[in-house]
């Protein structure tokens, strides 16, 4: 059993209670909520006649269904005009806070959480959707949850939920030019499995981990649940604090000593106990996308498509499912293959860093996006457009070719009108390579940074960023 | 709140692992403000390809129609937290799921609405798979006060989370009128916790 660590500590100081069931009523610090898994947590809690026991502790925003291009209300698709009155009635009922689509403070809700400073580390923190994991960047212990589960927040403030266990991903050295934080976490989940993180909470650590900027770390965390684990999370330490000093909701004033005092103290213990050790060699990572239709399915760019025989035999099926539907074959390079629609965005790879990175790669390149890709490079948030506009991101994508859009979640999941059509291939930024992910019931996804998806881009099919990158530091 | 023990009726057998929530029920489909008619919308996209394909999907297969028992592999329900989709899955005729393992956002979503994820070894599941597919009349019964599941001469121990199998057997699965009954202890501890409290020593 794990002793010491941020987990340890966070979950008791959550707990109210043992239910009589054996599960841990934990209370949550923080609620995040979003159009898409809470009307209905809103008609359960009205069939059951239940008020929001704490609506200063919930924050709304629209971010699944906005369209990226014309945002006028109301909005063309009449279902997703739908939802957001609904969002909009079920706050303003309840008095819980909405940033509106136009608000300055809209975007994909793991994204605009914490650039207002509202995630701190040593919170629980829960929402209605899987990559909450992406708080634990901060040192919060953060859940994704089901529909049933955001009413009972909303009525208690609680979830009833499992003890986990704590496995410790220590990943050591340093990067070489050209990999990234995408890179690293998708080799961690070709490793250690998308099953492999069951009835864990992931502690990201070592020394690779702790030079990372908060924005690389909330990619690593955003992908916790892709690697199966509950949660996953990252110690605070003066990063964490840096990032953190001066946003809106951050402590302000003489309570901020107070704050990192309690911040640096809810880190594990240096001579905490884990379930698990795990340990990566960050100088093995090389750049890394998925090829098939799990976020496992990945592999270095570098080396060839693997047979199915390396598989263990019941993992097979899959791979040759993977293969048909991606139309790949064994003993095949990823480099060179053909795309036609690259998305930059999401919660894992939507924020300012990753939208520089691609700016940083439009001009080393210097070429155009050729006409036939289509591209949609869409900001996690408002406030991450308008500071790519301050910076002149904005004309340096449209200058190469690329398609600029306002934030949203687009074609992550494609809920809103960004979609695949029929088979297409798309080299994308996001989280899931799951079939018919990105709209289009037989689309197929490739997973990667934003300097490869770039750089994909303006070459129409897949390509390294090393040989780029290795010029701009010998010029 | 009612007591979960036993589940009899038909098996629809669904061969695969790490089937996601994606799959289980695309993202267009959760355009809505309810719950309501996403039953005939389950494995809509893998129903309409393998139909294409000249195949049938076990959700489209009439002989597995009127089925509550659904039989998959490992990993299953792993990606999105959409509840849209153990909902769609219950809306479609489910009221439990015998798998090699589930994703435990999966499996926690299925636990509030009241449908039981039991699990048997890899082998166990193929063997079930298969006498269903041989028999899709046969009758599968899960007892979880027993905690076995029966079907023709067979019979197979299943493994469950205690805690969970508890909740099921005592009528405990659905947890807010417990959360509520605490509502004084957590405000008393929403006082006390640093960070809602200007970290006050």
């Amino acid at each position: 059993m794990s002793r010491g660590t941020l987990f340890d500590k966070v979950w008791k100081l959550h707990s109210i209670d043992q239910l009589e069931g054996g599960q841990t009523q934990l209370f949550i610090g923080l609620h995040l909520i979003h159009e898409v898994t809470s009307p209905q947590a809103f008609a359960m809690l009205r069939e059951l006649d239940l008020k929001v026991a704490f609506p200063g502790n919930t924050l709304a925003t629209v971010d699944h269904i906005v369209p990226t291009e014309d945002q006028t209300r109301p909005f063309a698709d009449s279902l997703a005009e739908e939802m957001l009155q609904a969002l909009e009635e079920n706050t303003a009922a309840s008095g819980i806070q909405l940033y509106n689509v136009g608000s300055g403070k809209q975007g994909v809700v793991h994204i605009i959480a914490p650039e207002l400073g509202l995630t701190q580390p040593g919170m629980t923190v829960a929402c209605g959707d899987s990559h909450t994991a992406t708080h634990g960047a901060f040192g919060a212990v953060s859940f994704g949850i089901g529909t049933s589960q955001v009413r009972d927040v909303l009525a208690t403030q609680t979830l009833a939920m499992d003890p986990l266990k704590v496995r410790r991903v220590e990943v050591n050295g340093a990067l070489s030019s050209g990999v990234f934080a995408k890179d690293v976490i998708l080799h961690i989940i070709r490793h250690l499995g998308v099953k492999g993180g069951a009835g864990y909470a992931y502690e990201f650590a070592g020394t690779c981990i702790d030079a990372m900027t908060m924005e690389e770390r909330m990619t690593i965390c955003n992908m916790a649940i892709e690697g199966g684990a509950r949660c996953g999370y990252i110690n605070p330490d003066q990063t964490t604090f840096d990032y953190l000093r001066g946003r809106e909701f951050a402590p302000q004033g003489d309570i901020w000593q107070q704050a990192e005092d309690w911040w640096r103290n809810i880190a594990s213990d240096s001579d905490a106990d884990y379930d698990d050790l795990v340990i990566f060699d960050a100088a093995e990572i090389s750049p890394t996308l998925t090829w098939g239709i799990t976020p496992g399915q990945a592999l270095g760019l570098d080396e060839t498509l693997p047979a199915i025989e390396n598989y263990a035999v019941d993992e097979q099926d899959l791979i040759r499912q993977a293969y048909d539907y991606m139309d790949l074959k064994p003993g095949q390079s990823m480099l060179g293959l053909p795309i036609d629609v690259v998305f930059i965005g999401s919660c894992t790879n939507g924020r300012l860093s990753d939208l520089r990175e691609v700016a940083k790669i439009c001009e080393l390149h210097g070429g155009k996006v050729p006409t036939q890709i289509k591209t949609v490079v869409v900001p996690g948030s408002e406030a991450v457009k308008a500071a790519a506009e301050a910076e002149g991101l904005d004309q340096i994508f449209i200058k190469h070719g690329f398609d600029w859009r306002n934030a949203g979640c687009s074609m992550c999941l494609a809920m809103n009108p960004d979609k695949l059509v029929g088979r297409q291939i798309c080299a994308s930024t996001s989280n899931r390579n799951f079939k018919g992910r990105q709209g289009s019931p037989a689309g197929r996804t490739l997973l990667m940074s934003p300097a490869m998806a770039a750089l994909t881009a303006l070459e129409g099919k897949i390509s390294d960023v090393r040989p780029l990158l290795h010029k701009e530091v010998q010029s | 709140m009612s007591s979960i023990i036993k589940i009899a009726g038909r098996g629809v057998p669904l061969r695969g692992n790490d089937i996601d929530t994606d799959r289980i029920i695309p993202a267009r489909f959760l355009r809505c403000v309810t719950f309501d008619g996403l039953g005939e919308h389950a494995f809509a996209d893998d129903r309409s390809q393998l139909k294409a394909a000249g195949q049938l999907h076990p959700f489209s297969n009439p002989e597995y129609a009127g089925a509550s028992v659904l039989v998959v592999g490992s990993n299953f329900g792993c990606g999105s937290s959409r509840e849209h989709a153990p909902q769609s899955l219950q809306k479609w005729g489910v009221r439990a799921i015998i798998g090699e393992s589930f994703a435990e956002i999966f499996f926690n979503n299925n636990i509030a609405i009241g449908v039981p994820c039991l699990s048997l070894s890899a082998a166990d599941i193929d063997s079930l798979q298969g006498l269903i597919e041989d028999k899709p009349m046969l009758e599968v019964e899960i007892d979880l006060a027993a905690g076995s599941v029966i079907a023709a001469d067979f019979s197979f121990k299943i493994k469950m989370p205690e805690a969970a199998r508890q909740m099921f057997v005592r009528g405990q699965w659905d947890a807010t009128g417990q959360l509520l009954t605490n509502l004084g202890k957590v405000r008393t501890r929403a006082a006390q916790i640093p960070y809602l409290n200007k970290f006050t020593p």
